[in-house]
């Protein structure tokens, strides 16, 4: 009885020695070289995995750069501090990053303020709207209010304020575009996170037609762009937009005189 | 014809999801797509295959004299858990395509019960080293099958209007037991007027 016990242990242990010695040779024969300078990146990287970068995830964006495939400072959420920690493994000089980018949403116009074309009673998803008639708005270029970038949005910047427009935390937003990829009318765009102001309307169409189904729509009756000409306002196919670059000075008045309102603050 | 009735026995009649409910886990926890199910359930019957063979040769050449057939379970673990690293080892050195591919699964079926499972059931069925191997094999393609099924009626249950309460794991839940009862029409009988 105990003999057998004593046996049984003694081939199980030296079983798994053998085993646990035969993988460890295994593993020094096979070891893969891994790269050294990409696993070094990936650790000064946020891990978001976010994609905002245009490569899949936080490994793929560090394996490229390694590689010098690419440009540095494209990590939005890690920002200024991650890209002068991956200058100083890649040994590059540091050339800081861009502006930081968030999403905006470019409409303020809700189901009490503008028209519908008909009553969407289906699931609760932008892009099965969007199937319909490009929505249930009347104008084609506002926002569907149907949350799907909300759903997207892997840091939650995205909700709805008490008038139920959607709106993006631009403290929170990380820039990773997921919501400008998944609008289907393409009312997100991205802006700036320090601009003052942002024209909260989408809409291209002519004056007087995004009057008739719109109270707070861009109807381009340039008065930002002509009395307020260092507002950095220019009105493009009937829709104001606004020059970051330039020094917006005279923002504050334009947004003042503005008839229907549509430039708001940021 | 014993080969024949081997593959249909585990891939229909003794389904190692659907009839022994063996390996649930990657069942409900890698089946919300189609491309992931598909890839755990290439692994799984590639390591199905694999350790019926290793564990075959390891009871009938190493216990069996030795006359320890009762430590078969521990023995088992210990060859399956070791194979399953040297196989990503492999994989990973001469094939980083396959790896890609069956890579992260590997690791998660290392000790799944399914593979343990189709290991103890070739020896109590008193299998060859050919029948246990096409047992495996056969074992993991039935996986393969329930999980692809699986996979595809979750996806279409996404999209469809689920009460809250039902959203995700219960509803899947659910259709497996729905699908398992489906699955009780392959049965003994059928197998005799198959193969008569």
């Amino acid at each position: 009885m105990i003999i057998g016990i004593v046996y049984a242990f003694i081939v199980i242990t030296v079983m798994g020695l053998l085993l646990g010695l035969g993988l460890a040779l295994a593993a020094k024969k096979f070891a893969v070289k891994k790269n050294e300078i990409a696993e070094k990146i990936v650790a000064v990287l946020p891990g978001a995995n976010c994609g905002g970068c245009g490569f899949p995830g936080c490994a793929g964006y560090a394996d490229a750069l390694s590689q010098k495939k690419a440009a540095n400072g494209l990590c939005s959420p890690g920002g200024a501090a991650t890209a002068s920690a991956v200058a100083g493994i890649l040994g590059i000089e540091d050339s800081g990053v861009g502006e930081r980018m968030v999403a905006y949403v470019h409409c303020h116009g809700n189901h009490g303020i503008s028209s519908l074309d008909y009553r969407y009673d289906g699931m609760e998803d932008c892009n099965a709207a969007s199937l319909l008639f490009k929505g249930d708005n009347t104008c084609k270029y506002g926002c569907l209010h149907l949350g799907t970038c909300i759903e997207v949005c892997p840091v939650s910047a995205i909700s709805r304020d008490g008038k139920g427009n959607v709106t993006v935390d631009a403290k929170t937003c990380i820039g990773c575009k997921k919501c400008v990829a998944v609008c289907p009318t393409k009312v997100i765009h991205m802006i700036p996170a320090s601009g003052s102001h942002a024209i909260a309307c989408n809409n291209h169409d002519a004056g007087g037609k995004v009057k008739k189904i719109c109270s707070v729509g861009c109807i381009g009756c340039k008065i930002c762009e002509n009395k307020f000409p260092a507002s950095g306002c220019k009105v493009v196919d009937f829709l104001s937009e606004i020059d970051y670059a330039s020094p917006m000075s005279q923002i504050v008045d334009a947004a003042e005189a503005c008839p229907v309102k549509c430039i708001v603050k940021h | 014809m014993a080969y024949l009735g081997i593959f249909i026995t585990y891939i229909f009649v003794n389904n190692f999801i659907l009839t022994q409910f063996l390996g649930l886990c990657p069942f409900f926890g890698v089946s919300k797509s189609s491309e992931s199910a598909i890839g755990m359930g290439m692994a799984v019957t590639f390591v199905m295959g694999l350790a019926s063979i290793a564990t075959w040769l390891v009871y009938h050449y190493l216990l069996l004299p030795l006359d320890l057939a009762y430590m078969q379970t521990l023995a088992f673990i210990l060859v399956i858990a070791a194979l399953v690293q040297l196989v990503e080892m492999v994989i990973m050195k001469n094939s980083p395509a396959l790896y890609q591919a069956l890579g992260i699964y590997l690791p998660l079926i290392t000790t799944n019960c399914a593979v343990l499972g189709i290991a103890l059931i070739n020896i109590t069925q008193g299998y060859n080293l050919m029948e246990s191997f096409c047992a495996g094999v056969a074992g993991g393609l039935g996986f393969t099958l329930a999980i692809v099924l699986m996979s595809n009626i979750r996806e279409r249950l996404d999209l469809m209007p689920v009460r809250k309460v039902f959203k995700g794991v219960p509803i899947a839940f659910i259709s497996g037991g729905l699908m398992a009862l489906a699955f009780m029409s392959f049965d003994k009988a059928l197998l005799t007027n198959l193969l008569g």
